[in-house]
């Protein structure tokens, strides 16, 4: 837990949100992959498809199991990582870089004020 | 707090990802349980299979006992060391667990069953004793592991003195042998050659050393089901439990019906063979992406529920998501799984999915 990066948002599902202008990119934690073992299939959203945070949107299966991904914040998904489909496994490989998941725009940027900082989610998850 | 099998400071020292499993604290993985899993099909790979229960069934009625008791029959059981594969059902024919028995000599059977069923078969050993002469006694003073893959047998084999790596590599398959400190057993649940081992608790950090210097790989339990998922084993309280007899779980072949035997669950089986059989236990392909998991259900074009997947995962050797199902009788070829509310084809395919190190024939298109 000692490299969570600090320019992120974390939910409590162990989501992160990297916000650029008003264009979120959404991915699972380090920590998130490491519980979840070798991720094998990853079911993405369509572009276009809008969410309320909280709603389930996508799912990330490893051999283990099926984990539900959740929009941590309003918007329209305006693209999704095509790597993915063939490539599951780099999500353990880089979680937080190549291993994203999708991109929405958001419905109000200021909603990730309302997500935890690093700090938090180091602090919420160091009890595992 | 899990109970730590001899080898727990070993699996601490290799970084494991512990899990509770049946009360016992053992490693789910050790990073990548694919890796784990390709390193037992293509070289050797080791098993910390301490939670398992060992039991001795001595004394002049052993042989009896088990004939009764179990629906294989243990008069196969007739040269010293040799192993059988059996259930042991209730009185309607239900399987309480299953469980290999290994033949010692005349007076002393050796029995290993399952972790997660240990009260009830104990339980159950213990009330069918009545008048045998015979006693039932727990081994808790044993390690357990099992050490699998194409390599296992000569790495196991390297650590030893040559008189005792002669002897553990003459075991014929399904067969066992007291090799000084080691009980070793060529059997496994991979689908891989190898040798499930037994020895004194407090040997254990030394042989799992040893077999470490060997480049014999420490897999987890992960690893150990999609091994044993794509060898066609079975897995007891997923895919078979009290409410399944052996013909709908595909082990029609561990029972043993030729003579008259009378074991108990014998007349239960009978009479659902006379009623006819509704289920049968298939292996399950999904061609498309996604994952097979337990519990999904299965269906016709129609919609109509014909089943349900017991076990299942992505297979690491196939790459392609395999499951174990019991479905009606009259199902063939393919059907249709229901993942989060989309039809999904699969197809039913004759098990094993995979074995020695390669997939089965007719198993991919």
């Amino acid at each position: 837990m000692n490299d969570v990066p600090g320019d992120m948002f974390y939910t409590e599902s162990h989501e992160w949100v990297k916000m650029d202008d008003e264009i979120a990119t959404i991915g699972i934690s380090d920590h998130a992959q490491g519980q979840l073992g070798d991720v094998v299939f990853v079911e993405l959203p369509e572009v276009g498809d809008a969410f309320t945070a909280g709603d389930p949107c996508a799912v990330v299966e490893s051999v283990k199991a099926a984990s539900d991904i959740y929009a941590p914040i309003s918007g329209e998904v305006v693209e999704v990582n095509e790597l993915l489909e063939n490539a599951p496994e780099t999500i353990n490989d880089d979680a937080y870089g190549e291993g994203w998941l999708f991109r929405i725009k958001a419905d109000d940027p200021s909603e990730v004020d309302g997500l935890m900082s690093a700090e938090s989610y180091v602090e919420v998850n160091s009890e595992d | 707090m899990s109970r730590k099998t001899p080898f727990y400071q070993a699996h601490i020292d290799a970084a494991a990802r512990m899990v509770d499993f049946g009360g016992w604290g053992l490693p789910i993985n050790y990073g990548s349980q694919i890796d784990e899993h390709h390193t037992v099909r293509n070289a050797a790979g080791m098993f910390d299979v301490s939670h398992m229960t060992v039991v001795e069934i001595k004394g002049k009625d052993a042989r009896v006992f088990l004939s009764k008791l179990l629906a294989n029959d243990i008069a196969k059981l007739q040269e010293p060391g040799k192993a059988l594969y059996s259930c042991m059902l209730n009185s309607e024919g239900g399987i309480i667990d299953d469980l290999i028995t290994y033949y010692l000599t005349e007076t002393h059977f050796r029995m290993v069953v399952n972790a997660a069923t240990h009260d009830k078969d104990m339980a159950w050993l213990e009330k069918q004793v009545g008048g045998y002469e015979v006693t039932v006694n727990e081994r808790k003073d044993l390690a357990m592991l099992a050490v699998q893959g194409p390599d296992a047998r000569q790495k196991t084999a390297n650590i030893l003195n040559a008189e005792d790596a002669e002897s553990a590599l003459a075991l014929s398959v399904f067969q066992a042998a007291q090799i000084g400190d080691l009980f070793i057993a060529r059997t496994g649940y991979t689908g891989e050659d190898g040798f499930e081992i037994m020895l004194p608790a407090d040997a254990a950090i030394v042989l799992w050393n040893k077999l470490l210097n060997e480049q014999v790989k420490p897999c987890g339990l992960g690893a150990r089901d999609t091994l044993r998922l794509e060898a066609g084993m079975n897995l007891y309280g997923q895919d078979m439990d009290e409410t399944t007899s052996p013909y709908v779980s595909a082990l029609a072949w561990t029972v043993a019906l030729k003579n008259e035997r009378e074991f108990i669950g014998r007349s239960a089986l009978l009479a659902q063979k006379e009623a006819g059989l509704k289920q049968k236990l298939v292996g399950l392909v999904l061609e498309g992406r996604g994952v097979l998991r337990p519990y999904q259900n299965l269906v016709n074009e129609a919609g109509a529920i014909v089943g349900e997947t017991t076990s299942g995962s992505f297979s690491p050797t196939l790459e392609k998501a395999i499951a174990m199902a019991r479905v009606d009788r009259d199902i063939v070829d393919h059907c249709l799984v229901d993942i989060r509310g989309r039809k999904l084809p699969v197809r039913l395919v004759k098990m094993p999915f995979a074995r020695k190190g390669r997939v089965c024939d007719g198993i991919l298109d």
